[in-house]
């Protein structure tokens, strides 16, 4: 795969150089090499099993918490290579939302929203107060549960559970948010609110979003990548890779002739 | 169409047989189950008060032939048993939930396999053997005169070497079935392991590990054998004078419930024979008392987490 290039109006927050991602022996990803502009919503799309979310979860050093997974390559964040840090630091400045809504089940809303913070040592009420605030209208979740910030998180419905998580990522004030095909357990309902509001958070960070729903990432997206067999096959600003795709594959996949 | 309507009541009479054969089943599984309960109770109810559960234990006599022949009280039993299982828990419950995070959060692999494989065994081991390995253990000590083997701490031991199993694996059952989702949640906000382990995890796997632990309790309360060996059978209470520390005086023997069932069941007199009953009865209510709570506790947990 050539080495890609964003175009120029961004300038790149994350650069994925050569990574390949492994599980055991098994090759998951091959050699991928993308820029991920910054402020934007960057959309990797795909079949099942082409790699997606193995390598969204490269980004943040998610894939090496499963035992003998391994990440080959450079992943600059910031001109900084991750794969050489410390992954709980990192995770700090990359949040993620995940497929399915994993709110800690023990917690009350308010607690699940100041998780992030109170467990990293912010002790101040003030602050967490106004970070659960602004986290919570930042995820448009505030009107629903502003009298109930007590009760359970697990009380809520799936999708207000999904914008739960959402806040609870965004409380740690994250650069870049990852999320892992956020709306596949959702109605459609739901699925707009959560695109809403990826829309309104590019604003102030950068987002990529793992999605098997081609309209999704036409809808929410200004870059797209498809990856298929663990490789990128193409990347390119989403109408081109919709409307004009350089590649066959491309093409067929938009189109709907497998996957 | 006769062919059908036969099948149809064959399938109806097939039916009603299997749930029928499967009620009597249910009736002769339970039937020990109430024989002993109604037994115990028709026996040990009439003996059991309060003055009976506290009082102090008298001299073997027989009711009938004997004036001022009284059953006593099984206080120094209960006295025992309750500070041994106290101890033990003191020691296994910490000590095995420790073991169940190591197993389930950090063990990996062969090593942990191992572990769990040896717990399983070590579960398996019959309490008298884990009774003599106490004894066996302390014998330096006691002829040292550091360490009795006739006394509060040996039972503690022995109760807590049959409770660390259990206790191991089902809490690192408990923290298994938290979902990984919660600690994937834990990591992506940037929270290290060791403290998402502490304050989510256990708290998310709490009920059941409290059950475990309940469950061990119950288990290690109900033994007899190992404290036949080392508890010492006292038949007075723990003698605590004024002036010495509560550490030294648990430092001599002690009774217990199973023991003195054994002893006095066993006994001529008729007044031990009655005061078994008694103490059996109790005996039955406690465990069940524990492991009625533990199942509360693991009802309302579930509940409370909506699955």
């Amino acid at each position: 795969m050539e080495y890609q290039q964003s175009n120029g109006v961004h300038p790149a927050k994350i650069r994925a150089v050569d990574v390949s991602a492994y599980y055991g022996s098994k090759k998951a990803i091959d050699s991928v090499t993308l820029d991920i502009p910054e402020k934007t919503v960057t959309a990797i799309i795909g079949p099942s099993g082409c790699g997606k979310s193995t390598f969204i979860r490269c980004l943040n050093r998610m894939h090496e918490v499963i035992p003998r997974a391994k990440v080959t390559g450079a992943i600059l964040l910031d001109g900084e290579d991750i794969l050489v840090q410390d992954p709980v630091q990192l995770r700090r400045r990359v949040g993620m939302v995940f497929q399915r809504a994993n709110p800690f089940p023990t917690m009350t809303i308010y607690d699940n929203v100041a998780a992030g913070l109170r467990l990293n040592g912010v002790r101040d009420r003030n602050i967490l107060d106004q970070r659960v605030l602004r986290s919570l209208k930042q995820a448009a979740l505030w009107d629903e549960v502003k009298d109930e910030l007590n009760s359970p998180g697990m009380r809520l419905s799936g999708g207000q559970q999904q914008r739960l998580c959402i806040a609870r990522a965004l409380a740690v004030e994250p650069e870049v948010l990852l999320m892992d095909e956020p709306c596949s357990a959702l109605d459609p309902i739901a699925t707009a609110k959560i695109e809403d509001l990826i829309y309104d958070l590019k604003k102030s960070y950068t987002l990529v979003v793992v999605t098997h729903n081609m309209q999704q990432a036409a809808r929410v997206a200004e870059f797209t990548a498809f990856m298929y067999l663990g490789r990128l096959v193409e990347y390119d600003r989403t109408q081109k890779i919709f409307e004009n795709p350089a590649e066959k594959l491309t093409e067929n996949y938009i189109t709907g002739r497998f996957g | 169409m006769k062919h059908g309507w036969n099948r149809d009541t064959r399938r109806h009479f097939m039916n009603y047989f299997m749930s029928g054969a499967a009620l009597v089943c249910v009736i002769i599984a339970l039937i020990p189950l109430g024989s002993i309960l109604w037994t115990v109770i028709e026996k040990g109810g009439p003996v059991l008060n309060y003055g009976f559960i506290t009082g102090a234990e008298v001299a073997p006599c027989n009711t009938n032939s004997q004036a001022n022949c009284h059953i006593g009280g099984i206080g120094p039993a209960v006295e025992g048993t309750f500070v041994m299982l106290g101890m033990a828990c003191l020691i296994a419950i910490p000590a095995g939930i420790a073991a169940g995070i190591f197993l389930a959060e950090y063990g990996r692999g062969r090593v942990s396999r191992t572990i769990s494989f040896l717990m399983d065994v070590m579960s398996g081991v019959p309490s008298i053997v884990v009774g003599l390995f106490i004894f066996s253990a302390l014998f330096y000590y006691d002829a040292a005169n550091r360490l009795h083997i006739f006394s509060a701490y040996a039972g503690a031991l022995a109760l807590a070497v049959i409770m660390l199993p259990i206790v191991t694996r089902t809490s690192e059952e408990a923290l298994r079935t938290v979902p990984n989702g919660i600690r994937e949640a834990a990591w992506a906000l940037g929270i290290p392991h060791h403290r998402a382990v502490r304050k989510i995890v256990l708290r998310s796997a709490g009920g059941s590990l409290i059950t475990g632990a309940l469950l061990a309790v119950a288990r290690a309360g109900g033994e007899t054998a190992p404290l036949l060996l080392v508890a010492g059978n006292s038949q007075f209470f723990i003698p605590c004078p004024p002036g010495q520390n509560l550490v030294s005086c648990l430092d001599n023997p002690v009774g217990a419930l199973g023991p003195l069932i054994y002893s006095w069941g066993s006994s001529p007199y008729s007044n031990q024979i009655a005061g078994a009953w008694g103490a059996a009865l109790f005996f039955v209510l406690i465990m069940l008392a524990i492991s009625v709570t533990a199942r509360l506790i693991l009802y309302r947990r579930t509940q409370k987490m909506g699955m």
